[in-house]
């Protein structure tokens, strides 16, 4: 099995892996960083959602051996984070109770996090566009724009 | 305060059991490490005391409760603990949560199902807050040599009330575990709540927010292997033979085994079209979704293959010609419909549908011959365990199961076939392995909302006065139709007819089940019939219920007209519905199900040629809310799920196969779609507390529909709204 170092959370991590192991799954089944989530494995609901090189893409559809020297930065990673976007995010999450199940907020809030950092004050119809690709079936989506909104005033 | 025996229609949960030093009551390593990561305004006790099976008290005062029902989103495990630590007396920062196993022996109805967790749970989470107060009282007036009555609680401390003189719960904690049950206990009045009624955050929103392994298929145990299974493709085949030798050489890969998980004895949660299926179990997800990618199987017809256009021949069919079961007649509806002025007639239909849990089914099993561990993600653990108990030969009382989080239920997970063939394949490996269906598999491998038709008439005398009422409900296994809803009692002549299907594909509860259909036809139909007659869509309603408050028709209407009526007027002066808005078209809808009361009014705008959801608002009446704030979340997300399925999600077949097989092609609502906003208000009436999971869904889809039609004159029977031109932005 080929082995890679990536750059995950700010380590440099070596795994055996696949070459066409998507980063999800080495992400849930090689490190134990299970917050990133398996929705759909096709791209299409966003549950599995983390940053590399900082902009949204979605790890089931990327395989380990594309990575090379790119960052790979995961929900654990944004929790751990001290940077300001990120932690004003996750309290707006809390503050308004977003989650119901939770299962796909990770993903909401990674895609939340790389729009806050492109466009630090988004229109109802640039969250509209940026989330569109992140589903919740509890039907979470107004709690969530609302959560957007406080974090984004108190980033402008 | 309210007496209450403490013994009524409990069993064991009320015995005292002795301390257990130091520890957790439940050993799971894993499910253990999910504690508190908020900080406490304690740290951990040195000690735990078990007061009962729903509450331990550590030294320092620091309270567990457990929450004894399945966490699918329904917020459960946060009003649940709630009710017990008002009753309890302690302060809410001091409690931590923990999901308690399936034992029942301790608890009773440990189902998330039916919107029935906090009304059925009501009583005894009360009890069992209440005996424990009383048994730390019992302890210190004990220890002062005072009477208990002199005694008085707040937040966690115990006070003599002459003197002043206070102790902790943490300090009586020992002693009171000691101590029985009293016989009575006084349970507080609803208007000295101070944690029920107060806006709760969710207990595990921190660790949901930091990805903390909470669900099922976070799940990891040392050792662990990972299974797939392959179903057959369509409903209707069965399996003959798989390269089982190519499979087994592939990478990673351990055991290729068939499993046959048919029970020997069904019960209603049995269901399964897919009972012989290939199991694949390897090292890790990805090696076996390769070998899985790789098998060729072959398969052969068992029963005949099923299509859409056969269903939806047969559900008319059924409708002009089937077989029909009398489900009510009051009056005499024929001699009504002929001297009526004027006759509507409207038949109403929706497809399948997919539950699509965002976590796909999943299930952890590590089982030998005589024994079984169960961890993961289900609505029913009593029935899996018993399932799995009779499938392998296993003494019941050497199965466990133990419950994560789930990333949503919505009926699926009701139905623990996936638990059997997790079981069933440890069972034949000898191995812990974890069961991850893919969402292909997911979808393809589904216990569907049935699809449904309806036939609604209405017949108006020359006054427009309502005089019958028919309705002719069918389905896919089930008629949709619940004859002593709304409006039976209200109408002199009424009749309803029920037919069924019968059909090779497998069908049950999906949230709300037939209610998330038959609302919103029903609310449609009454709004077209309230325009016949030339009435304001609220006033007809109300008229509707003033007949059943003041000469019902009928003694077995299963509703309330007050309660119903009361939050109709409760949503139309909220909303200023007699207020009209140039640019605003809107519907109303109203029901009852769950022993719950909702009301919705939808405002609807066109924007750029498209609708727009300006704002839903929603009045509830489901007595006492425990948590407002989880309260309206959940009817939040009902009425977004509502709007969505109503206008976009669609299951077809094809040849005996799901023409969707993931996201790419079966449409789910995205947030560019949801309402802009949305209101929630309830009613304020001191009753004890019904269900909130369900009741804000079914009629969303009715407010929907009626808004659509004052917007651009287009009624809709037919449910994807989708495919009738109406797109929303």
């Amino acid at each position: 099995m080929p082995e890679y170092n990536i750059n995950i959370n700010g380590k440099v991590k070596k795994i055996d892996a696949d070459t066409d192991t998507p980063i999800l799954w080495v992400l849930r089944d090689h490190l134990d960083l299970v917050g990133t989530k398996y929705g759909c494995g096709i791209a299409q609901c966003g549950a599995c959602t983390v940053h590399l090189n900082g902009s949204a893409i979605r790890s089931c559809s990327v395989a380990v051996s594309a990575v090379g020297n790119q960052v790979i930065t995961t929900i654990e990673g944004i929790s751990k984070s001290t940077e300001k976007i990120e932690n004003i995010v996750k309290k707006a999450w809390l503050t308004h109770d977003v989650a119901q199940c939770g299962y796909c907020q990770s993903g909401q809030i990674m895609n939340a996090t790389a729009l806050l950092k492109t466009n630090p004050n988004p229109s109802d119809t640039d969250i509209d566009r940026a989330m569109t690709g992140n589903i919740c079936r509890c039907g979470t989506y107004t709690r969530i724009k609302t959560a957007i909104k406080t974090a984004a005033a108190q980033l402008t | 305060m309210i007496l209450v025996k403490t013994k009524y229609n409990r069993r064991s949960f009320l015995k005292v059991s002795a301390a257990s030093s130091g520890g957790m009551i439940l050993g799971f390593s894993w499910l253990a490490s999910c504690n508190p990561t908020k900080e406490q305004a304690m740290s951990m006790p040195k000690s735990w005391f078990d007061i009962n099976a729903f509450i331990k008290i550590g030294e320092n005062g620091l309270v567990t409760i457990f929450s004894p029902n399945p966490e699918i989103g329904q917020n459960i495990k946060t009003s649940m603990p709630m009710v017990v630590a008002e009753e309890l007396d302690v302060a809410w920062e001091n409690v931590i949560v923990e999901q308690a196993a399936l034992d029942t022996q301790k608890y009773e109805r440990q189902i998330a199902g039916g919107s029935q967790s906090i009304r059925r749970g009501w009583q005894s989470l009360r009890m069992a807050g209440a005996t424990a107060r009383h048994m730390l009282m019992e302890a210190t007036a004990k220890e002062w040599g005072v009477s208990i009555s002199s005694l008085a609680t707040s937040n966690g401390t115990i006070k003599h009330k002459e003197t002043g003189k206070s102790t902790s719960y943490g300090d009586m904690a020992a002693n009171a575990s000691t101590l029985e049950i009293p016989e009575k206990v006084q349970l507080k009045d609803p208007k000295d709540f101070k944690i029920i009624g107060q806006p709760t955050k969710n207990v595990d929103g921190e660790k949901i927010i930091s990805g903390a392994p909470l669900f099922g298929l976070d799940f990891k145990r040392e050792g662990m292997k990972i299974s797939m299974i392959e179903h057959s493709p369509a409903f209707g085949m069965k399996l003959k033979g798989f390269n089982e030798e190519v499979i087994k050489s592939m990478p990673g890969i351990s055991d290729v085994l068939i499993i046959n998980t048919a029970p020997k004895e069904a019960s209603w949660s049995n269901v399964n079209a897919f009972t012989e299926v290939i199991a694949i179990v390897g090292n890790n997800t990805w090696q076996v979704m390769k070998a899985k990618k790789a098998l060729i199987a072959e398969w052969e017809w068992d029963s005949p293959a099923e299509n859409s256009q056969d269903h939806e021949f047969k559900l008319e069919q059924s409708l002009q010609t089937g077989d029909k079961e009398l489900a009510r007649k009051d009056g005499n509806p024929e001699q009504a419909f002929k001297r009526a002025s004027r006759v509507i007639e409207k038949t109403y239909s929706a497809p399948f549908l997919a539950h699509n849990t965002m976590e796909p089914m999943n299930f952890f099993a590590e089982v030998s011959k005589e024994k079984a561990e169960l961890i993961g993600p289900i609505q029913t653990p009593e029935s899996m365990g018993k399932s799995i108990s009779n499938l392998l030969d296993i003494p019941i009382e050497n199965v466990t199961v133990n419950l994560t989080r789930m990333g949503g239920g919505f009926g699926r997970r009701l139905y623990g076939n996936f638990g059997l063939e997790a079981a069933t394949i440890s069972y034949k490996t000898g191995k812990p392995i974890k069961l991850i269906y893919s969402r292909e598999d997911d979808m393809t491998q589904g216990v569907y909302r049935p699809a449904y038709k309806v036939k609604y008439r209405a017949a108006l005398d020359n006054k427009n006065e309502l005089i019958g009422f028919s309705i002719h409900g069918t389905g896919i296994h089930e008629s949709p139709v619940y004859e002593n809803r709304f409006p039976a009692g209200a109408v002199p002549n009424y009749l309803v007819e029920k037919t069924s299907i019968d059909s090779n594909i497998s069908t049950g509860a999906w949230r709300a089940p037939r209610s998330n259909f038959i609302a919103g036809a029903e609310q449609s139909f009454l709004d077209e019939v309230a325009e016949a007659a030339g009435k304001d869509p609220i006033d007809f309603r109300l008229e509707l219920f003033d007949r059943n408050i003041n000469n019902p028709i009928g003694s077995d209407n299963d509703y309330d007209p007050q309660r119903y009526a009361g939050v109709l007027k409760l949503v139309r002066d909220k909303s200023n519905w007699n207020v009209k808005t140039k640019g605003i078209y809107r519907g109303v809808s109203a029901y009852f199900c769950h022993n719950t009361y909702v009301a919705q009014v939808l405002d609807m705008e066109m924007v750029n040629g498209k609708y727009k959801i300006k704002k839903v608002w929603c009045a509830i009446d489901c007595g006492i809310v425990i948590n407002p704030e989880g309260a309206i979340n959940q009817a939040e997300g009902g009425i977004i799920d509502g709007i969505g399925h109503a206008m976009y999600s669609n299951l077809t077949f094809d040849k005996g196969s799901t023409i969707q097989k993931n996201f790419d092609t079966y449409s789910m609502i995205r947030h560019r779609q949801s309402p802009s906003e949305i209101e929630v208000f309830f009613v304020d009436n001191g009753i004890d507390p019904t269900g909130l999971g369900e009741p804000t869904l079914p009629p969303i889809s009715g407010a929907l529909a009626n808004a659509i039609y004052q917007t651009s004159g287009q009624r809709l029977y037919k449910q994807p709204f989708i495919q009738q031109d109406i797109k929303l932005g």
